[in-house]
């Protein structure tokens, strides 16, 4: 079970050092991909979703960031401890991000061709030397994986020259090119209309499914997790409060924060809209002392002003962090 | 026409983007809007859903005056917005208020929430004091006091948005119009907005112009929905019906695109359609129906002839070939 894990992160924590203070973004947070897997990641912005993620790539302008504690151990390395040069095999061999808005992810003034090509050449392959023509070879063919028409044509065009769907298509294709081990996505369809987020989310499925690649999506959409993913984490404010298989997240959501969440979201169904949770994510130069919930929490107790909750397992792979499920209580107050 | 507030007739928008040619110059033209149709009735909230470039938001700037309609006619109450020769009346420019889709950027920084909110109040004279006045609108939307000598930076998108609505009501208009007013912001903070303006749209009978693309939303504040594809509706009816009910081939791929978070959603979106193509440039419309290059029910007459709108049934009206 252990080795069958590709990403675990540990105890993270990630401070930002700004003028007048410290900022506590990251703290504690806890989260697993397994080799495969396809996890989601959710939560408002600003509660350190993308963070997370950046440090696993280790791309987090630091300074302002500083890791302060916790490792990240891709494929039992711990990611925080290697080289440079140690990190850019792992990053080419192993992970690619697809970011939100693809038309600042593609550089204008070079070609499709050219930035996809790259895109080969520093990933697995590299170990092999390959040479051009099969470089141009295996590009052509990720335009083909991800459904672009005439890929001949496209790898001479700039990025301008193509929709915004197309512009994903091909992000998603120079992540897919080099075998990576596991993809990242930032909010992939956020930027695009309902129609083609439906299309780029199919897509990304059905390419996982095909090379068994490990994906993150991260979104703060809870009905695109639904549609994709395997196990979904909940984030707030710098920490994980809840990871369940998808179908239990969405038809037994535990954590007060989850729950409100779900009430939230407008549903087509009809039937109008609950109110929404109160307040707004806290300020990080002075978080809440214990759960970072508590302030805006309608259950909270004595205790979550003073302790930090830790994830407490509810059978299966569902856990929440929240003293409302803490032992002694937990059977008498599973809803 | 009993009880519509305001009633757009084929109105048309076209920018002119460029030229092409030499001699004979001939202007490129964008049909942003191109011939649309709908009445809002007194008190009701009327939703206008589409993708990105499918020219809602042109539709709201052209109600509220920021553009100047290419032809066709508004009417509000029954009288038109625009006299002979073209000039808009000024004295129905309070009834008609917007709030913008991005808080952030709608809102000057350099001027205290108080002079934001005070600026339509002098620009078309209250009366009463200024200071109370805002003191109230403040109140209307949730907003503490003291925020009227706070700057927009100070505050989070969620409250932003409520100055935006307070000024929006500053003049006390009877129709305002929401161009995705929540779109900028967190489901949390956007259950929040949506149901502090049902509420003011209860207490001060608005009529609400709801312009989103997010088809959940809509059917949570809608009464009536019209979808629109490429500077044309499509489709229009109850808000209930629409969903149950749809029948353009495009308000059923747009339905069935849409995330969602529970299996009873799950049931009523549109099987065996899926999502394809990209919305075409609107420089280049499609001939005939502009929807018929991504349709999956297309027929030989859909790209030689643009359909008409049809009532299939009592207040469900369709532009598609197949209903004719």
């Amino acid at each position: 079970m252990e080795n069958d894990l590709l990403l675990d992160i540990r105890d993270l924590h990630v401070v930002f050092d700004v003028f007048g203070g410290t900022l506590k973004v990251l703290d504690g947070v806890d989260f697993t991909v397994r080799s495969g897997e396809k996890v989601g990641l959710v939560g408002e912005t600003g509660c350190g979703k993308t963070t997370t993620m950046k440090a696993v790539l280790r791309v987090l302008p630091m300074p302002p960031a500083r890791v302060t504690g916790g490792e990240i151990y891709f494929k039992g390395r711990d990611i925080l401890q290697m080289t440079s040069r140690e990190l850019g095999r792992v990053r080419g061999e192993g992970m690619a991000m697809i970011f939100q808005d693809p038309t600042t992810a593609l550089n204008p003034v070079f070609t499709i061709g050219t930035q996809l090509e790259a895109a080969v050449k520093y990933s697995a392959a590299r170990e092999k030397r390959l040479p051009r023509k099969q470089i141009r070879e295996r590009a052509v063919a990720a335009l083909k994986e991800v459904a672009l028409p005439d890929p001949e044509r496209l790898l001479k065009n700039y990025p301008f020259q193509l929709s915004g769907g197309m512009r994903q298509r091909v992000c998603i294709a120079m992540a897919v090119a080099g075998d990576r081990k596991l993809i990242i996505a930032d909010e992939p369809g956020t930027s695009l209309d309902v129609s083609i987020q439906d299309q780029i989310l199919r897509l990304l499925r059905g390419l996982t499914d095909k090379l068994n690649t490990s994906i993150v999506l991260i979104t703060h959409t809870l009905g695109v997790v639904r549609e994709l993913a395997d196990r979904v984490y909940v984030m707030y404010a710098g920490n994980m409060v809840e990871v369940a298989p998808t179908r239990e997240l969405f038809s037994q959501p535990l954590h007060p924060y989850t729950v409100g969440l779900m009430a939230a979201v407008p549903k087509l169904t009809g039937g109008g809209i609950a109110d929404g949770i109160p307040g707004r994510i806290p300020d990080y130069l002075n978080p809440p002392t214990g759960c970072r919930f508590h302030p805006r929490c309608d259950r909270s107790m004595p205790m979550c002003t003073q302790e930090k909750p830790r994830f407490v397992n509810m059978g299966g792979d569902h856990q929440v962090a929240c003293f409302l499920y803490t032992q002694g209580e937990e059977g008498a107050s599973r809803p | 026409m009993n009880g519509d507030l305001l009633t757009v007739t084929d109105l048309k928008k076209h920018f002119i983007v460029g030229h092409r040619g030499i001699v004979a110059r001939e202007p490129i033209t964008v049909k942003a809007v191109d011939g649309v149709s709908f009445a809002v009735r007194e008190g009701e909230t009327f939703g206008l859903v589409g993708e990105s470039g499918s020219g809602k938001s042109t539709v709201a700037y052209t109600v509220v005056g920021m553009y100047r309609p290419t032809a066709g006619d508004i009417a509000f109450r029954g009288e038109s917005l625009y006299e002979k020769g073209g000039k808009r009346r000024s004295d129905l420019r309070k009834e008609i208020q917007i709030v913008f889709q991005d808080p952030g950027s709608s809102l000057n920084p350099r001027r205290t929430i108080k002079d934001i909110v005070g600026f339509p109040l002098r620009l078309y004279g209250s009366d009463g004091n200024l200071q109370t006045r805002v003191r109230e609108l403040l109140q209307m939307v949730e907003l503490p006091e003291d925020y009227m000598y706070k700057y927009p930076q100070m505050l989070g998108g969620g409250e932003k948005q409520m100055v935006a609505i307070a000024r929006a009501l500053a003049t006390d208009p009877s129709f305002v119009i929401l161009d995705e007013p929540t779109s900028a912001l967190d489901v949390s903070i956007q259950a929040k907005i949506i149901n502090l303006l049902l509420r003011l749209q209860r207490e001060f009978n608005l009529s609400y112009l709801f312009i989103t693309h997010d088809l959940s939303l809509m059917r949570n504040v809608a009464s009536r929905v019209a979808i629109m594809y490429l500077g044309k509706i499509c489709e229009v009816a109850e808000a209930a019906e629409f969903f149950r009910n749809p029948y353009h081939p495009y308000t059923q791929m747009l339905l069935s695109s849409i995330p969602v978070v529970s299996e009873e959603e799950e049931e009523l979106k549109p099987k065996r359609i899926t999502s394809r193509g990209e919305i075409p440039s609107p420089v280049n419309v499609p001939s005939g129906c502009s929807f018929h290059p991504r349709c999956s029910q297309c027929g030989d007459t859909c790209s030689a002839d643009d359909p008409v709108m049809v009532e299939v049934e009592p207040g469900h009206v369709v532009r598609c070939h197949k209903f004719a």
